[in-house]
């Protein structure tokens, strides 16, 4: 073995950690370009009133977002209500019958649901809601999100109940209690951290879709409270904006861009700590 | 003791109790069949939703040049292949970088400081939301694009499959980089003592046992990439420009299956229109389920955690 | 012998097509502690969990034959009532994480939905705590989370849970195999006072401490009944080869 060989290898090891550093980091290069140039163009378009006002016209200076933030939570509510009660079922359903035929069917069919993109989500909620009452809705964009929703919900559900210890399930059949009594009064009370995590971050997800709201939700540049009619939400709003070619709008789009990534980052940080916070020691 | 002896069916909550019981078991089962009842109906839907479209254009609709709504002409080829085209690309564009990030958790850095800051760093990557992408490629990406197509003396659309291209992967890194997290920690330490021990130095343990033993963890996670690359729409609809031609190039303009209905689907009202940009996505519905499952699969026999 | 709270006829149990128990026979009296015995996969578990029928959680699991619980047949009644009539402690030590030590101990009528007065309730928690030894370390603190407790207080506190439903029979699954020596003798003391109060059947493992605490041994070997009586005489002139040899380590 001569040792200009070895230091050849020795310099390439180097080289090689150096590449993998380098590319790793250069990730994060888009990343913060991204959120300095969101942040700097946002914050400075950000105010009470842009929080509380409706848009402004095209040449009015001014003007909010209100209607988008309260259509966002109108639709993600009516997507929580739509998924969570479901999806949360379905999980127990998945972990009680593990190893069930049907069981196996509806993993399967939960990972399709998840990998459907959101644009044919879209197609779906128009077809069975928007050409039904005839008109685009709160309804419809809130059936498309919670389809979105259900599987996430569905797999956390599962995977939290996964964890929790047969011990636990005995110890509550031993004392007599009734087998649902111990799914809903034992086994779900000790997993609802994990739930909780969950379904914060699936709504961190859906919160910020727009693909199905498309032909559903539509968009409304005036606040509307009703779920029978359409509304705005902030994606939607974005998305409108970014593409008009007024700069005022771009300006109500980067505030709105910024409300957004702060909504999803609290929403993000808030699984954090009910995860830390409600951890169950078992 | 004896006295307060009772026999064991006194208070005996029988009837209503085995009642609920077995309405508990229903429900789950409902709720269960309920999900497959929903992605049945929503393959049915599709189905039935581009049933005028398959039965008027038939096959020809798969290779067919041109879209011409006016003309009642509907051809999806430019779409496949402006589909194909830009995740494609965004996959190679990405890969470096997934599976750099991959290395860098997996194996060099698995705890501390560094490790978690990068791990929340591209949690956050996949947390920020599409249309938030598109916004940001559209002021910022469209330009710089541009200015180099001025330089490389093509048409400056600044728009196009490349644009698209590098908006799509930055978003997809996380996916491909988390699971090949996972299955590059699954390799066995002592596969790379043995390496180590022969004198290998650590980049070659990387490239000669650790990468091909996690080979198809990280093609799982290349996969499941590609299945968020193919419907990914918002970002790719504002960054895309909107051209129903068949791409020529990497700089040109095109249109992606899913950035076709995001556009044509609500202002859409001839049925022929309608049902074959349904079909459309029927055609995602099975191209991405076909991949993720496929991952999936893969997954499962590596039995990882995703 | 004195009144029989539990008996074992003719019993068998399976899981899928292996047979774990055959043929038991066995007559437990009340208000002494009854301690099964024998090496591990003899069916000394499947035997006391097919009382309380938590053997038939496990699919495959099917019985033959029939165990009286005062003279009523547990498998011709709702298991759910049979359960609340039998207590039941485990191996691992298994408080309800998401309840209060005072919760825990209640936590029979509060999951059945059996209501009852908040003094009813708090003499419940102070006499079953005081019985399962527990009160003195806890009383400042049955609002707490049980799972702050150490092992051996928590497999107490388990005790306390069961003995709370004022059960026939209390059964023990190895209650020490997961604590310290230290916490293992505090429970032994605790058992022996507690047949007083309740019948009690030991499942274990370890045969001094069945020498220790039971009055009746029983012999499981194999699935099958090897031998049944007194512990005093079993551990000393045991009639059969087998226990013989059990007892001086020449197996299991």
């Amino acid at each position: 073995m001569n040792s200009g060989n070895v230091l050849f290898r020795l310099v390439k090891d180097r080289l090689f950690g150096a590449g993998i550093i380098l590319l790793s980091f250069g990730m994060l290069v888009p990343l913060f370009l991204i959120l300095i140039y969101i942040t700097r163009n946002g914050i400075s378009a950000i105010n009470w009133e842009f929080l509380v006002r409706l848009p402004k016209p095209v040449g009015e200076m001014g003007g909010g977002i209100s209607n988008a933030l309260v259509g966002t939570v109108i639709l993600v509510g009516l997507a929580s209500i739509f998924s969570i009660p479901l999806g949360i079922a379905t999980g127990v359903f998945l972990s009680e019958y593990r190893k069930g035929r049907l069981a196996y069917v509806v993993r399967l069919c939960a990972e399709v649901l998840q990998g459907i993109p959101s644009i044919v989500i879209g197609i779906i909620a128009y077809s069975w809601i928007v050409i039904s009452m005839g008109k685009f809705t709160a309804l419809s964009g809130g059936v498309a999100l919670g389809i979105m929703m259900l599987p996430v919900v569905v797999r956390t559900t599962e995977e939290t109940l996964k964890l929790i210890p047969d011990s636990l399930r005995e110890a509550s059949l031993a004392l007599g209690v009734p087998y649902y009594q111990t799914i809903v009064r034992v086994i779900l009370p000790a997993a609802l951290g994990g739930i909780t995590t969950g379904i914060l971050l699936s709504i961190a997800r859906i919160a910020g879709e727009t693909a199905p709201l498309l032909f559903t939700a539509f968009g409304n540049p005036f606040m509307e409270t009703s779920i029978l009619k359409p509304v705005n939400s902030l994606p939607l709003l974005i998305f409108n904006y970014a593409t008009s070619p007024y700069q005022e709008w771009h300006t109500l789009a980067w505030g709105a861009s910024f409300v957004l990534i702060v909504m999803v980052l609290v929403l993000n940080v808030l699984a954090k700590v009910v995860t830390a916070r409600w951890k169950v020691k078992f | 003791m004896t006295s307060r002896r009772k026999s064991l069916n006194s208070g005996n909550p029988g009837a209503a109790l085995v009642a609920a019981e077995a309405a508990f078991t229903r429900g789950l089962y409902a709720v269960a069949i309920f999900v497959v009842v929903l992605l049945t109906a929503i393959l049915v839907t599709l189905l039935i939703g581009s049933r005028e479209s398959l039965g008027t254009i038939g096959l020809g609709f798969l290779y067919g040049k041109t879209w011409d709504p006016v003309s009642s002409e509907f051809g999806a080829l430019p779409f496949l292949v402006g589909t194909l085209l830009t995740s494609f690309l965004a996959l190679g564009i990405s890969l470096p970088f997934s599976i750099a990030i991959a290395v860098f958790l997996g194996e060099y850095f698995r705890e501390g400081a560094l490790s978690s800051f990068l791990r929340s760093a591209i949690d956050l990557l996949a947390g920020i939301p599409s249309v938030i992408y598109g916004f940001w490629g559209l002021f910022v990406l469209v330009p710089l694009v541009r200015s180099l197509q001025l330089k490389l003396g093509v048409p400056p659309f600044g728009v196009g499959i490349l644009t698209s291209s590098l908006v799509l992967s930055i978003m997809i890194v996380p996916y491909s980089a988390a699971l090949g997290r996972e299955v590059i920690q699954l390799v066995p330490s002592d596969l790379k003592e043995a390496a180590l021990s022969m004198g290998a130095t650590r980049s070659e343990v990387i490239w000669k046992v650790v990468l091909p033993y996690a080979r198809s963890g990280i093609f799982a996670g290349v996969l499941l990439s590609l299945g968020r690359a193919l419907g990914e729409t918002m970002a790719v609809t504002m960054v895309i420009g909107n051209s129903n031609f068949l791409p020529r190039g990497i700089f040109s303009p095109a249109n992606t299956m899913a950035s076709l209905i995001a556009n044509e689907f609500a202002e859409a009202t001839e049925p022929l229109y309608v049902s074959s940009l349904v079909e459309i996505g029927l055609l995602l519905f099975i191209v991405t389920t076909l991949v993720n499952i496929i991952g999936r699969q893969i997954i499962k026999r590596t039995a990882v955690e995703v | 012998m004195e009144s029989e709270v539990l008996k074992v006829e003719k019993f068998g149990a399976y899981f899928g097509d292996t047979q774990i128990l055959k043929y038991i026979n066995l007559s437990i009296p009340e208000n002494m502690v009854t301690a099964i015995m024998g090496p591990s996969g003899c069916g000394k578990t499947t035997l006391i969990r097919c009382v309380n029928r938590m053997h038939e959680l496990i699919t495959g699991a099917r019985v033959e034959g029939r165990i009286l619980l005062c003279g009523e047949d547990v498998y011709k009644t709702n298991p759910i009532l049979v359960r609340r009539k039998v207590g039941m402690v485990f191996q691992k030590p298994n408080p309800f994480p998401t309840m209060s030590i005072y919760d825990n101990v209640i936590a029979g009528y509060k999951l059945n939905g059996i209501r009852l007065g908040r003094g009813e309730l708090d003499r419940i928690v102070e006499e079953s705590l005081q019985r399962a030894a527990l009160w003195d370390e806890v009383k400042d603190s049955v609002h707490r989370k049980g799972t702050f407790l150490s092992g051996g207080q928590q497999q107490r506190l388990c005790i306390a849970r069961a003995l709370a439903m004022n059960p026939e029979v209390l059964l023990l699954d190895e209650p020490t195999s997961a604590l310290d020596p230290k916490a293992t003798s505090r429970i032994e003391e605790l058992i022996i006072e507690l047949k007083e109060y309740v019948t009690i059947v030991l499942v274990t493992h370890n045969i001094a401490q069945a020498a220790r605490v039971s009055d009746l041994t029983a012999f499981l070997y194999l699935g099958e009944l090897v031998e049944f009586g007194p512990s005093e005489k079993l551990f000393t002139v045991p009639e059969d080869k087998r226990t013989e040899e059990y007892l001086t380590g020449k197996f299991g």
